[in-house]
This record gives C-alpha cells, structure tokens and sequence, in this order.
C-alpha cells in the first residue's frame, strides 16, 4: 500500500512494522553486516538459494559471495572454519540449516569453540554465533525435528538465546552477533511465518533478560521458543476459567535470569515449566529445579514440567502431535495445580 | 609430487646464513633438552597430566616454523611442545603451564597438550586429532577476507587421517584458495598402532584428490623441510592457494611417557632412526661439512641450551600456583 502520509514521525520514535519472524532475523543480520564488516556468515545454501526456509533471502545481493559463503555439506569443516576465523578477528555467523545437524559440528562446537578462551588463560576469544532450529510438528520426522538446545545449555562457555517473538528474534541475534562468546540461536523452524511488531533501526535485547510474555497472579507458566506461543494460547483458555496464568520467557537458556523467574514464581506460588526440548534430563528440569531452590517458602505445589515425549520424533502426523506440548495440557496441568480440574 | 630431499644445484637455501643454520640446530636441541626434562619431571612424578614428547621429529616443527613470519597462524596437536618453542614461546612460560603454574601460557588451565600463544600467532595446541584442521583454514580464510599476507599452518600427525574434519576443510581449504598449509607429520604410528594398519591406499593421493599440491619431505633432514615449508607458504602468500607438506619422522619414545614397552615396534626399528637418521646429528654433520659449526661450537650450544632449560624449570618449580579464584575465570570473555 502507497498512499501518501500526511502523519509526521516524530524523529526520536523509530517504526514500529509487523514482520515475520524470518524477516526479522534476516533484518538483523543485514544491520550487523552493514555495522560492521567482519561479520559474515557462513553455511549450507545461504546464498543464493536464501537458506531452504527462505531467511537469508536478498543478503547475497547486498553483501556478496564473499560475506554469504555457500559451502560444501560439512558442519563440522564450516564450523571449526568459522571458529578458526573468529579467533582471528571475524565475527562469523554460522548457519546450521536444521538443529539435527549440530550434533556433526558437536566436538568443534563443544571441545573447540566453549573451550578456547578458558583453555588459552582468557588470551583467545571465539565471538562466534551459530544460528540454528528447532522444533517438530513440521513433518519432518527423527532427524529434522529435534530441540536440542539442552546439549548446549549443558556446555560451559556457550551462550543459547531461544527467541519467540520477530521482536525477540532481532533484538537477541544482534546480541549474539557482539557477544565476544560463541552464542548458539536456536530458532524454531515453525514460526518463521509469524508476524509480530518489531522496531526499524538498531535495538539489543541483551542475552539473560527473561521477559514477561504476559502478567497474571494465579500460576506462572514459564516457556521457551516454540512453547511461548502454546503457553499463551493455554492462558487464553485458562482465562475463561477465571485462571490468570503468567507467562515468562526466559528468552536465554545460558546465562539465565534466576531472578525473573524466582519473582514470578514467589508471586503467583505454582509453576509450570514448558519447552519443546526432551523433557528428561532436559531444560525443564533445569529451570524447575532453580525455582525450586529460589521461591520453595512460596510454593503451594511442586513445580510441573512439560517437554517432548522421550521418543524418537514419529512422522505420521497422528503420532507426531502426541510427542510435544500443547496448549489444552499446559492448561490442564494449570488447572490441576489451582484446583480447578 | 616431489622429493624435496636433495640439494638442487641452484639450491633455495643459498640465502640461509651461517649464524641461521646454527640458530636452527639451536632451536632443534633445545626442543630436544626441554623435552627429555619434561621426561624427567613426569617419571619423576612433579608434573601432572599427561607428556606426548616430539623427540625425533624436532626438524618438522623448526623447518616449518624457520619459513613463517611472526605474524602467521600455527594450529599444533597433543604432541605440541616442539611446535610452541619453535613458533617462539619461551621455555620459563612452557614449563610453568606445563606444572600448572600461574605463570604459564595459558596460566596453568591448559596444561601440555592446550599451549596457546597469541603474541606469536600461535592459536594452540589441540587435544583432539585433527580438531584444528578447520581452525587453521579459518585463520588462513580470515587473512584472505582482512586482506593481510598471514597464511596458517596446520600441524597433525598422520593419525589425524583418519578424521573426516580434516577432509571437509581440506576440501574448502582447496575450494577457496585459502593460505593454509597442511603439515602432516607422519612418526608411522597412530598411538599404539601402526599408520599401515589404519591408512588405505596412498597418503599423498588424499591431497590430491583435492587438487592440493602435495610434497613428500624427509622430515629428519630441517634443511629438506625449510625448502618445502619456504615453497609452500610462498604459494598461499601469492593467494595461490593451500599446499599439503607430508614429512616422514619419527617419534623416539611411545605415544606419551606412560607408553613404555611399546609392543607394536622393535627396539631395532627404533635403534635404526636413533642413530641413521637422526635430526640434530643429520644437520650437526651438514654443518660440519660446511664449516659452519664443528664439535667445540655444537658442545658450547648443548651448555647454553642446558643452562637455559635448568634456569627455566627452576622459574616454573619457584612459580606460584593459580589463585584458586581463578577457576571461573575466562569461562566467558
């Protein structure tokens, strides 16, 4: 739509536009590229095919081969690429086209990347960013549908940002992108189409801020990624209930805001953990754990937690719904924990 | 492929100075002494950990090392000692991270097989095989896109064949011209087995099949090496592109200090390198031929050598430990 505008911004105030979670990503990416010239990325089909679910579309035509490099099918050789590039100066983003994948670049990621700064005495760094996916219920199957930021959580000297929103999803890449850490983004593959509001211009939103995703006094239901969106729409049927459920996002998984969490927790006394990763010795475990340690006097039940089923992700989309969270269970745990079955 | 072990009669080292050869044979012993005191402290039980001696195979890691600027990437192996001292560390600060001491390179959290050095662009060793094949091709693709000269080396032992990393950044490495040069240092065994038992086909037709220039290279003889090493990096410096150095040594003692009866080799084997081939008495004996350094001159470097190694031992053995604050430290920059 062009039709002429007889409104006046206010200069200070910068657009706000809804876009798509991709084109959120991808304006991040182009901002920091056009920041600063060592950050480039890196990975399968990131040129001109613009990654297969269309993310990086247009960033070889403004920034080059030379700065969106295609390579050979190789996570492992890209990724120590682009780790042995960051140690020299760069600031590589690494594309791994689905979260199943990382396991091939594991001991670049795990043995090289989180350990170099500590194993150099703090001499070398590795500002490195890997973005990735997750998520299932795409159709996928076993080896395109894991969440596994769990495996990456559990490593010392890697960040992980989980963002939710297109807000979140900026705000979190540009972050990562000037951490002087390798920073893992996982982002979930099912929500590159949502629209959300997201400011034009440069914005952070600093890695280890939880936020609010929404405020309620009767339970927290604290959420990453994919399971934001399901733990919103289980506060919505809650709400008919006269149930006033919080939603907190803890947006990172590594460094983590304990403090945003324990609040909620000591505010409301019952709490849910939901993520999409494998709910045994996964993130919600984690996460439950330190609400329990920070806000037990305030606790009127244990805190419940919510994961993928420990199953191999089926593909027959009858049994493939089954293995992952969903709105109408979160509030039914909610329920149960309120009394209100 | 070429044999770079003879000398051409336009020889490429003709520029090489009297005092330089000897620098060389200099920096070949004291690798050596500071690795039979690293020996010495382990058996003697003062150093923890674990100890890969490079004894044997000092010419790769100096030839190498004698044809890099200061400012050009090194990526070295657990068996690493020999490639630190000859990119430039000092013996006081290798001895102090190898005894754990705040005072070493990597104040005592990397230990033997994790030195790293950054003045001397050396990017570290690395403890698993072939974990740093993409690393030094990153260093090199990061000199090409900051439009420096650098060029990388990355040093493994033939066991790191075996290792897929090392294919795909090859293969990159090739893709993308980039300045790295492959040292293979191949000591015939890949821990305790031997390299004939792992390796199919040809270790020379890897490279190739890259299109990467591979030269077969005594790696017993510094001078041999300095001339494929001086070649190579002078074919990634022209942007040229990568080049593969496959240099036959030997590791005189087991795959680390623990690894004492060596049941996969005969002491005749090992008697046989020792004595024919031999990288200081190979080199010692050149010099002699041409008049650059005769038995008073080799003895008088042995002293200095040796006094160099005590004084720097006895700065690591005197050296205050890390504070234990220090643990969590440098988890994140």
């Amino acid at each position: 739509m062009s039709m002429p505008s007889t409104q006046v911004q206010p200069a200070a105030a910068p657009q706000v536009r809804e876009l798509t979670f991709a084109q959120a990503v991808r304006e991040a990416l182009a901002e920091e590229m056009r920041r600063d010239p060592r950050v480039f990325i890196i990975g399968e089909d990131v040129a001109e095919a613009g990654h297969p679910f269309k993310v990086l579309t247009g960033l070889v035509e403004e920034f080059g081969r030379d700065r969106v490099i295609d390579t050979p099918i190789s996570e492992a050789g890209f990724t120590g690429i682009a780790i042995g590039a960051a140690m020299t100066g760069m600031r590589p983003v690494v594309d791994i086209m689905f979260g199943d994948f990382i396991t091939l670049a594991m001991d670049q990621i795990v043995n090289q990347a989180a350990k170099v700064h500590y194993m150099s005495g703090g001499k070398l760094k590795v500002p490195l960013v890997v973005r990735t996916t997750l998520g299932a219920t795409r159709r996928s199957a076993a080896q395109h549908s894991q969440s596994l930021h769990a495996w990456l959580s559990h490593v010392p000297g890697l960040k992980v940002a989980l963002p939710a929103t297109p807000y979140d999803a900026k705000g979190l890449l540009k972050a990562a992108i000037r951490d002087d850490n390798p920073v893992i983004v996982f982002e979930d593959k099912m929500t590159y189409q949502l629209k959300g509001p997201v400011p034009e211009g440069d914005y952070v939103v600093p890695l280890g801020v939880a936020d609010v995703k929404r405020v309620g006094r009767d339970v927290t239901v604290v959420a990453t990624s994919s399971m934001v969106h399901v733990a919103l729409a289980a506060a919505e049927l809650l709400a008919r209930d006269g149930i006033e459920a919080e939603v907190v996002d803890p947006r990172t998984t590594v460094p983590l805001d304990v403090d945003t969490l324990v609040a909620s927790a000591r505010k409301t006394g019952r709490v849910i953990v939901v993520d999409e990763g494998y709910e045994k010795y996964g993130v919600t475990g984690e996460l439950a754990s330190v609400i329990a340690e920070g806000a037990f006097y305030d606790l009127d039940a244990p805190v419940r937690r919510l994961g993928a089923m420990h199953v191999p992700v089926p593909f027959s989309p009858v049994l493939e719904d089954l293995t992952v969270p969903t709105a109408e269970r979160v509030a039914a745990v909610a329920r149960e924990l309120c009394g209100k079955r | 492929m070429t044999r770079a072990t003879e000398i051409s009669p336009r020889d490429e080292l003709a520029d090489v100075r009297p005092e330089q050869w000897r620098a060389l044979y200099r920096q070949m012993l004291t690798i050596r002494r500071f690795e039979e005191q690293v020996n010495e402290l382990y058996t003697s039980a003062r150093m923890p950990g674990l100890a890969h001696l490079y004894i044997g195979e000092e010419a790769v890691a100096v030839g190498v090392c004698a044809a890099l600027r200061r400012d050009d990437y090194i990526t070295s192996t657990h068996r690493g000692h020999g490639h630190c001292l000859a990119k430039g560390a000092s013996v006081e600060r290798m001895f102090a991270e190898l005894l754990g001491k705040a005072a070493g390179y990597c104040r005592g959290k990397g230990g033997s097989m994790h030195i790293a050095d950054p003045d001397v662009a050396n990017l570290g060793a690395n403890a698993i095989v072939g974990g740093s094949a993409g690393i030094a091709a990153g260093a090199a693709l990061s000199a090409k896109m900051r439009g420096t000269d650098q060029v990388a080396v990355c040093f493994f032992g033939e066991g790191a064949l075996g290792q897929g990393l090392l294919y795909e950044a090859m293969n990159m490495a090739a893709l993308w011209r980039l300045p790295v040069i492959y040292v293979c240092e191949n000591n015939l065994y890949n821990e305790y087995t031997p390299a004939s038992e792992t390796t199919a086909g040809s270790m020379t037709a890897r490279p190739a099949a890259f299109g990467i220039p591979c030269t077969e290279v005594d790696g017993q003889d510094v001078r041999a090496v300095l001339r494929a090493a001086r070649a190579a990096v002078a074919r990634a410096r022209a942007g040229e592109g990568p080049s593969f150095l496959l240099c036959h040594t030997y590791r005189y003692r087991g795959h680390h200090v623990g690894d004492v009866n060596r049941a996969y080799r005969t002491r005749e084997e090992e008697e046989w390198w020792m004595t024919e081939r031999d990288p200081l008495a190979l080199l010692a004996r050149w010099m002699a031929e041409h008049g650059i350094a005769d038995a008073a001159l080799l003895a008088q470097l042995d002293a200095e050598v040796r006094e160099e190694i005590a004084r720097g031992l006895a700065f690591a053995l005197d050296g205050p430990y890390p504070d234990p604050s220090e643990v969590a430290q440098h988890v994140y920059a």
